[in-house]
């Protein structure tokens, strides 16, 4: 990838990290911490690999996108704003009443949301009944699904695993945000769900284990998504709250707001690092 | 008489839509023979996929199978269906309101001798508060089959409970089966007995057995639980000012519990309720088991005794 292009996906995700602290900052609640991990991954799906059309968010060969750890949905809408689902503005909105940008996704009102989430380990099965139809229906469109490293506990995620390995679903990426902490403390601590690729190996992906806030990395990795009857896992090694200094590897950051100093040294911070 | 389950139903009606439908997909949990979904997987195996022992994945999996266009019939026990995926079945069926149909057959008691584990008393109580989902508790071989082609037509989540017992046919090829109306079977004016799924035999017995007694009873079928016909429901307790509910299911929740919100909230009438009483249930022949939990013909006579007695002593005395 280009130095160039590696700088105009990092605005962008920088203007999605902006896009998700508006969000939990005017909502008063939310997730900013496993948002802020994510928002080069979304940056990437969103715009380099997904085939999406923001004026036609039903198309039926748009591939597809669900995000498993729901509670993340402020880096969705974040990042559907910046490709031109629904204005920015509306990012303020986030979770009143109203609002298209429920606290968990919802995909009766928001354009761009393949699939109503919130409930841990069903998006990932959701995702799999996707690659399926669009197996089944011989399309060669593609599902990708984003899954939180603390998710993994729940045991749905093993039962989808199996199925897509089992159905040779080569057409769905299953992506886990590893950023090692969950509400009650680090994934070790409360549950450890470790080693994760190892677990993918042994259910019959293929798996990658990358920087998830390294564009090269992510390229490489979503490059080398094969058409080889296998379903695809990319552990993505990440930090909470990334790009916000003191919201980083900081559990106390999973689902609280920023006060307003809080939100404008954080908007600061990304400001800066964007100029 | 033609005997059959309301399952074997599910299984023919699944084959037909198979032969008219391209976009019907079928899936099961590892209980395909039981289901009767095994008929479908013959004819189009291509358009069948077992989940295997995974019935929370299973759910989600047709949710999101649904969000690609197919109409997908997902289906397991009642127990494992409704009561294990509950959770699936709200968030990821109900809450986007796609187009699954739940196949959910063993329902009740009458599952027999399995025992309690797989006796599910509670599916429609559960699948009922579920917002948006249709409940059907068809009541013989006709209705089920009609009900899972009205069930294939209508675009939404519809939870459909068939049976394992074979009962012998109430209806011929000439039923009309419409998702959300009752129907009168029995003409009466004393009380109303309104029964579904296999209550609705014994509903029928019973109302003979009142006749005897000189008692003049309607008998309603009510296969559809929600949305539930409330005028039906309230014509009834207006002209016949009591009314006996009949379930295999818990009088916990079910069509009991629906037809008393109703009335209580519009048309206040004794409302008697025939059904599994809070608990569980034993290993046991269906049809010993049905006798030994109340869910007879016997029992609904005798609730309907006293329905009448209450009936009466309010129209005597209506404000004790």
């Amino acid at each position: 990838m280009t130095e160039t292009r590696k700088q105009e996906l990092a605005r962008v995700a920088n203007l999605v990290r902006q896009g998700v602290l508006e969000g939990v900052f005017n909502a008063k609640a939310g997730h900013p911490g496993g948002s802020l991990s994510a928002a080069e991954v979304m940056t990437y799906l969103y715009f380099e690999q997904m085939r999406v059309d923001p004026a036609n968010p039903k198309c039926d060969s748009r591939d597809r996108f669900v995000l498993s750890k729901g509670h993340a949905a402020p880096v969705l809408y974040a990042t559907l704003a910046q490709r031109g689902f629904f204005p920015p503005e509306e990012l303020a909105t986030l979770r009143k009443v109203g609002s298209r940008l429920q606290g968990h996704p919802s995909m009766k009102l928001c354009p761009g949301v393949d699939m109503s989430t919130g409930s841990l380990g069903q998006g990932i099965s959701a995702a799999v009944g996707m690659a399926l139809g669009a197996k089944h229906s011989k399309t060669d469109v593609m599902t990708y699904t984003l899954l939180g490293d603390g998710e993994l506990q729940e045991g749905q995620v093993w039962e989808a695993a199996m199925f897509a390995a089992a159905k040779q679903l080569d057409n769905l990426v299953v992506i886990v945000d590893n950023n090692n902490l969950q509400i009650d403390g680090t994934v070790e601590e409360v549950n450890s769900p470790y080693p994760i690729g190892e677990k993918f190996a042994a259910f019959g992906f293929d798996v990658a284990e990358i920087d998830g806030h390294c564009y090269d990395a992510l390229e490489a990795a979503f490059k080398g998504i094969a058409k080889n009857g296998r379903p695809t896992a990319i552990i993505l090694k990440t930090v909470k709250g990334c790009g916000v200094s003191f919201m980083e590897n900081n559990v106390n950051w999973h689902g609280a707001p920023p006060n307003a100093e809080q939100y404008e040294t954080a908007m600061a911070q990304l400001k800066g690092a964007q100029a | 008489m033609k005997m059959n389950a309301t399952r074997d139903a599910y299984g023919q009606a699944l084959i037909d839509l198979g032969a008219k439908n391209e976009k019907v997909i079928v899936m099961d949990a590892d209980l395909a023979a039981a289901t009767k979904t095994g008929g479908f997987r013959k004819a189009y195996p291509d358009r069948f996929y077992n989940a295997g022992i995974a019935e929370g994945n299973l759910m989600s999996v047709a949710g999101g199978m649904a969000t690609m266009g197919y109409t997908v019939f997902a289906s397991s026990f009642a127990m494992f269906a409704a009561g294990r995926a509950f959770e699936q079945i709200r968030n990821t069926i109900g809450y986007p309101a796609l187009n699954v149909k739940i196949g959910a057959t063993h329902g009740g008691i009458s599952v027999g001798e399995d025992g309690a584990s797989h006796q599910c008393n509670e599916d429609i109580a559960l699948m009922r508060v579920i917002p948006g989902m249709t409940v059907i508790n068809p009541a013989d071989y006709q209705e089920a089959y009609a009900a899972v082609m009205a069930a294939a037509e209508f675009d939404g989540p519809v939870y459909l409970r068939f049976g394992r017992l074979v009962l012998p046919h109430l209806f011929d090829e000439s039923y009309k089966f419409e998702i959300g109306k009752g129907v009168q079977l029995r003409e009466g004016h004393d009380i109303t007995i309104i029964a579904t799924g296999l209550m609705v035999h014994e509903a029928l017995e019973a109302a003979d057995k009142l006749a005897a007694e000189g008692v003049n009873a309607r008998v309603i079928n009510m296969a559809t639980i929600k949305p539930l016909d409330v005028d039906i429901v309230r014509k009834a307790a207006r002209e016949t000012g009591a009314i006996v509910t009949a379930e295999e299911h818990s009088v916990i929740g079910g069509l009991g519990s629906a037809v008393a919100e109703v009335l209580a909230e519009s048309h206040p009438v004794p409302v008697l309720r025939v059904g599994v009483e809070d608990t569980f249930g034993e290993s046991g022949p269906a049809k010993d088991l049905l006798k030994l939990y109340g869910l007879s013909a016997e029992k609904i006579f005798e609730k309907a005794g006293a329905a009448l007695g209450m009936k009466l002593s309010l129209l005597h005395n209506p404000y004790p």
